[in-house]
Order: structure tokens, then sequence, then C-alpha cells
């Protein structure tokens, strides 16, 4: 049949009642429900207080993810005055406080595979969605019409459309990686988490207590960016403590 | 946001065709008499322009030998709905066109008329509802978004449907029309000016704080964390300085609400027929000015995080 009448066929519409006639075992569902609570999330926690700002992240997530399956990630104008590229994860520098007191915090920030990604559900084509078995939202490149509208959806703007290719792309929590059986059993991991020097970022599932993630979260205040808007970012950040050794000596006084 | 001109094109051209058959239908369905053939040549109009703003929003995708694909998720995406009614609605108006060539009986006409007022009601809705059911885009997240679509919609249809009937000489349609499309328009700017007062006053209910969760009353950003473009840097910034801004705003209130309208009082307390081809014609680039405007005051929170270079 041609591939696209068969598309339609398997659309997301008849995919979990289809092709059951035929088969015993219980289709396997890919993609998450809106709205359904799902037993496995995996994310990512960052640790405000050791973020340095390296950028190292952010390179070994475009040097990963360029040559991987969700690349490349073109970049446009690459040595010209005007350049643009593609990237999953940024760092970003804020200043709080008062001078003399103030605090230079890095900020690393990607998709936060939100358990209730309000990007997914506005997807006309059903190339976004978020997978069932671990939480994490993907594109389907294949199906990606590259309308933008999933961007809008996106408190955080977490999405960038890869101009050459003209579909939307996102961090993937590097899922290339993570299951890969021919990788060592310590190297199954993002790839920023395996770039941090500091151990800035954590990777696992909050859904399981004894996670690493979990208890990090749990012990040190883990919080979620943007709670207003109701999206239960998986992702967390463990804000910064104010130690006797981080409080600068005019402030002391 | 950052106005696209594809999408721009698209939701007036397609609102004002919607207006001008709600217009003629609603004629048709009180009995008014008209030129068959007028009537004819104002739903091609009206087809045309939905076409034009179809393929307008073609222009706007990526992938357009894709573009199919955009009906299946219709559970969830107003976008999907949208992409069904749509060609549904042009199919609607093609058969109506086609009744009333034929010369079909009065029955399937009537019916056919309000379908295509029920049918641009539900384009309308789902059209705006693409922007209104964005929770966080708080100048689009509001009843106001679909009222301003419907009723520009019809205010910009409906005298273009004066303009139509004044200049072929359709003088017992022009007296149906005439009060129908000045109400229209007068209720529409009423709607826009809550709109635009609303805005006005609303309070970003994300801050910095928010978006990163550093509690300090001061916190200013040093680095956006690149030197260079992205998609974070254009897609959601209009780019254009707050003044030009006010003045697109203002031009838009005049040519699409006060000119018409003076108009279309003009055109009502005498014979003449010019008023409603001119309030057309100022409408028409007023049109875009509004939607414009509708994309450039949304602030999307994701800007928070894209604010200084470094």
């Amino acid at each position: 049949m041609i591939q696209w009448l068969k598309d339609l066929l398997q659309s997301p519409l008849t995919e979990g009642q289809g092709g059951a006639a035929q088969d015993t075992s219980p289709p396997v569902r890919v993609r998450a429900r809106q709205g359904e609570t799902l037993a496995k999330q995996l994310a990512l926690v960052i640790d405000l207080n050791v973020c340095v700002g390296c950028q190292a992240c952010v390179t070994s997530c475009k040097q990963w993810n360029t040559s991987g399956s969700a690349g490349p990630l073109s970049d446009l104008n690459a040595y010209g005055a005007n350049p643009s590229g593609t990237f999953f994860n940024r760092v970003q520098t804020y200043e709080a406080g008062e001078f003399p007191g103030t605090e230079t915090i890095h900020f690393p920030k990607s998709c936060l595979h939100c358990e209730d990604p309000p990007c997914v559900p506005v997807c006309p084509t059903g190339a976004s969605y978020k997978r069932a078995e671990d939480g994490i939202v993907l594109v389907d490149y294949d199906k990606c019409i590259g309308c933008k509208y999933c961007a809008w959806a996106c408190p955080y703007g977490a999405r960038e459309l890869d101009e050459e290719r003209q579909v939307m792309t996102k961090c993937t929590l590097c899922v290339d990686r993570v299951y890969d059986p021919l990788l060592p059993e310590a190297d199954r991991q993002p790839a920023c988490v395996q770039a941090c020097p500091t151990n800035a970022r954590l990777f696992g599932d909050i859904k399981d207590p004894e996670s690493v993630v979990s208890k990090a979260i749990r012990e040190r205040g883990g919080y979620q960016l943007m709670p207003e808007w109701e999206t239960q970012a998986a992702n967390h950040y463990l804000p910064r403590r104010i130690t006797a050794a981080s409080t600068p000596p005019a402030a002391k006084e | 946001m950052h106005p696209a001109f594809s999408i721009l094109f698209f939701t007036t051209l397609a609102g004002a065709a919607q207006g001008l058959l709600v217009a003629l239908a609603l004629a048709q369905i009180s009995g008014v008499s008209m030129d068959s053939r007028f009537v004819l040549q104002a739903i091609t109009l009206g087809l045309v322009l939905l076409l034009a703003g179809l393929a307008s929003s073609f222009l706007h995708l990526g992938h357009k030998m894709r573009a199919w694909r955009a009906v299946l998720m219709w559970r969830t995406s107003w976008m999907s709905r949208e992409v069904i009614v749509l060609p549904a609605y042009i199919g609607l108006t093609a058969l109506w066109w086609l009744a009333l060539y034929t010369g079909a009986d009065d029955a399937l006409t009537q019916a056919l008329a309000w379908a295509i007022v029920f049918g641009a009601i539900v384009l309308w809705y789902c059209t705006a509802m693409i922007y209104a059911c964005l929770r966080f885009i708080q100048e689009w997240a509001h009843w106001s978004t679909v009222a301003n679509f419907l009723l520009i919609g019809l205010a910009s249809g409906s005298v273009l449907a004066c303009a139509l009937a004044a200049s072929s000489g359709q003088a017992a349609l022009l007296s149906t029309l005439a009060p129908w499309a000045t109400v229209a328009t007068l209720l529409a700017a009423i709607v826009r000016w809550f709109s635009l007062r609303r805005n006005s006053s609303l309070r970003p209910a994300s801050t910095l704080q928010s978006a990163t969760g550093i509690q300090a009353k001061r916190l200013v950003q040093k680095s956006m964390g690149m030197s260079a473009g992205a998609f974070n840097t254009r897609e959601f910034f209009h780019g254009a300085s707050q003044l030009a801004l006010r003045n697109v705003r203002w031009a838009f209130v005049l040519g699409l609400f006060v000119l018409p309208l003076g108009l279309a009082l003009c055109a009502l307390s005498s014979t003449s027929t010019w008023p409603w081809a001119w309030a057309a014609l100022i409408q028409a680039p007023a049109l875009i000015a509004e939607r414009w405007v509708f994309f450039a005051q949304a602030k999307h929170p994701q800007n928070l995080y894209y604010q200084v270079v470094g």
C-alpha cells in the first residue's frame, strides 16, 4: 500500500485499537494520552549551586544530537556576520540581589519534558508526542509540517525550528543514548549530563522515589519553572543554598 | 509574537470572505430580491478570497507536501479542526453556488444558506481558538479573541457586500445590507476597543522570578547564552519600536472602524453609492494592520529568557 495511506489508516486515532485481531498480545502504545499519569518519567535535575556556566553541556548536546538520530541541527551562515543555530540546550546567566551582595547564577535551560505538555495536544499532525513508556516528549521529524504552533504553545521557548530542514526540533533527553545496549552502562546518560564537569546535572526517573533525582528534589527543595501554568515540568532545579563560605564579606558586616 | 504575513493574509481574507457570504446568505434567507447574476458573482468572489486564504496558509508551512497530515489530530488540536472545517466550508460555498446556478428548489438553497451562516461561525470559532486556547499568551486567552475574529470578519465582509451591491446597482439588497454593515462595524469597534484596553492593563503572570525560580527582588539577565540569533529570538519578537506599534494601532482603529463608520453614515443619509466602495478600500489595509497588532501585542512568556545578549 502507498505509505501515506498506511499512515492515515494507522494514525494515532486508531492506534491501540487496530491490529489486535490477529495479535493476541496487548498492542504496545507509544504515545501517552493527554493528562495520563505515567509510571515512569525521565527527567533532569539541575543544581544551580554548582553550575559554573562553562557551556560544556551546550557543546556536547550539539555534538551528540547533530550527529545522531535527531540531527543534523543546522547552523545558518555559521561563519558569517549573523550566524543562527539550532540548539537543544542553552546556559544563561542571571544576576540576583543588590550590589555588593550580588550573586551570579548560571542557568541551564532545555526542554522540561512536562508531565502535562501544552505543546503536544496542539500539534495538528501528531508529530509531537509524549512517550508512554518514559515520558520523554519527542517530535517525529517525518510527520512535522513545520507550522511552529507547538513552539507558540510552549511557555519556556524550549522548541527550536531547524530553519534548514523546516521541522521543529527539541531536546530528546538523548533517547538514542540512554537505551543503547552497545554503550557501556555508565555512558547511557544524556550527553549534557556526561559532559558536566561539576555534576550539576542529574538524570533519572522522578517517579521512582529512590532514584537520585527524586532524592535530590525531596531533600534539597527541587522546584519547577513557571509553576503558574501548571505544566508539571518534569525537569527540576535545585535552589542555591547560602552558606557561610558563599556569603561575600561585605554582606557579613 | 512575530506577525507572519502568511497568517495575516489568511485570517483577514478568510474572515472577510465568510462575512461576505454570511451577508448574502442572510439576505437570501430574509427574502430580499437580488439579481441572481450578481449573487453568483459575489459568491464567486467569496470563494476566490477563501481559496487565496487557504493558499496563503500553505505558505506558512515548512513542509507543504505533508499538509494533509494536519487533519489527523482533530480531537485535541484547534489547528487540525480548522484544517478540516476550512476546505469543508469552501466545498459548501461551491455547493451553494451550484444550487443557485442550476436553479435548485427553494428548500435546498435556503438550507444551504443556513449552512453557510452556521459554517462561518464554526470556522471563525476554530480560527480564533487556535490563539485563544494558548493559556499563557494572556492577550489571546480571552473570549474577546473569538468575538474579534467573528465581528471583524462580519464587519469587513458586510462592508464589502455593500460595496459590491452599490457598484452594481442592487438597491433592494443595499438598503437591507447597509444598516447591517453599519451595526456590525460598530459592534466590532466596541469589542476591539475593549480588547485593546484590556491588553494595555494586563499584568504578566510570569516574571523572571517565576521563570527561573530565583527568588530575589532584583534579578536581571546578563546573558541569554548565545551571541548569535536563534529561532527563539526571531519568532517571538515583532522587532518594531513601541512608537511604530502605537502608530499602527491608531491607523487600524481609524481605517477599520472610524472612517468606514463615517462613510457608512454618509451613505445612509444620502443616495450616493461611492462611500461604500471607499469604505471597503480603506478597510483592506486596515484589516492587515489590525491582525499585525493582534500578533505584535501578544507577549510570549518565553521572551523572559531572551532579553540580553550579554
